[in-house]
């Protein structure tokens, strides 16, 4: 199911529902898997009264792995070479992500992309490029 | 810091695969993983990050015996003056991460991890003075010596903590 590079065009697009209203169970599941256990992500009363925020927030590296699925979704499994992301906003428990993928240029057996994850406000969360083989 | 011994495990996989919501077979069945190109069961891409679970000195997992910062009786087991403990320990917040994939680890590899400094630079804030950026960048290498992945991670941490008071 890997992409071929005869049917890619710079600036194709395609987007992607990714989680519709996080659950603080998945970001507890996420730390689990992970092993980073920074009580902001996954204790309440630390992540309010001690760090200060409204509420516990996803592990940037959850939003990067979420994204990711989506990526091997549209390239194909074991096909990336790079892929790498900016964590430009902090998402939240019952926040609903988006991401769109854009085909940026593409060779003879490799495609760039820009990926864009944004939540239910139209605020980016993560920015990211990437690059995989193609048939 | 480093890690010794990273063995991509079927479990932890399929763990890690739950926890990014992704239900792909190629991340549990086996059967199905080798019939495909990649022969086997592989890791996610951000798979690698878990590695911290096999990191003797990682800050952010709990110790038997010893206080953690997270809350029980009182909101943090830190003591008195636990402020910037969320925001500050473990050299701040992650701004970046980045993976260059030589190859995808398969169940059954086991890597070691080295981790270096890379660039570090500064920027001026509005709030909390001085935004220092330091990358570490992970090489991942097999039990071949081979590199699998390398991984550059970028932190920022504030010159004083954002004021709070």
């Amino acid at each position: 199911m890997a992409l071929k590079a005869a049917g890619l065009r710079v600036g194709d697009t395609h987007t992607e529902r990714l989680v519709e209203d996080l659950t603080r169970t998945q970001i507890v599941q996420y730390a689990g898997a992970s092993g980073d256990f920074n009580p902001v992500h996954t204790d309440e009363l630390f992540a309010r009264e001690v760090a200060g925020y409204p509420t516990v927030f996803a592990h940037g590296m959850l939003t990067m792995g979420i994204t990711g699925r989506m990526l091997t979704d549209y390239v194909g499994d074991g096909r990336l070479t790079k892929y790498g992301a900016r964590f430009t906003s902090q998402v939240w428990p019952g926040d609903t992500l988006d991401a769109t993928v854009t085909i940026t240029a593409v060779g003879d057996n490799f495609v760039e992309l820009a990926v864009s994850t944004v939540n239910q406000d139209g605020v980016e969360v993560l920015k990211a490029t990437a690059e995989a083989r193609v048939d | 810091m480093a890690v010794d011994r990273f063995p991509i495990e079927e479990g932890h996989v399929m763990m890690f695969a739950r926890a990014i919501g992704d239900d792909n077979p190629i991340y549990h069945d086996r059967e199905y993983a080798a019939s495909t190109e990649c022969e086997g069961i592989v890791a996610p891409p951000t798979f690698v990050q878990s590695s911290n679970q096999f990191d003797p000195d990682y800050t952010m997992r709990p110790r038997t015996g010893q206080a953690w910062f997270g809350s029980g009786r009182t909101p943090t087991g830190a003591g008195k003056d636990p402020r910037g403990g969320g925001r500050r320990l473990g050299g701040g917040l992650h701004a970046e991460q980045r993976f260059e994939y030589h190859r995808h680890p398969r169940v059954g590899d086991v890597l070691t991890a080295t981790k270096r400094p890379g660039k570090a630079w500064e920027k001026q804030g509005r709030r909390s003075g001085k935004l220092l950026f330091r990358e570490t960048i992970t090489e991942y290498r097999d039990q071949n010596g081979e590199l699998v992945v390398t991984a550059t991670g970028v932190g920022v941490s504030t010159e004083r903590p954002v004021d709070r008071d």
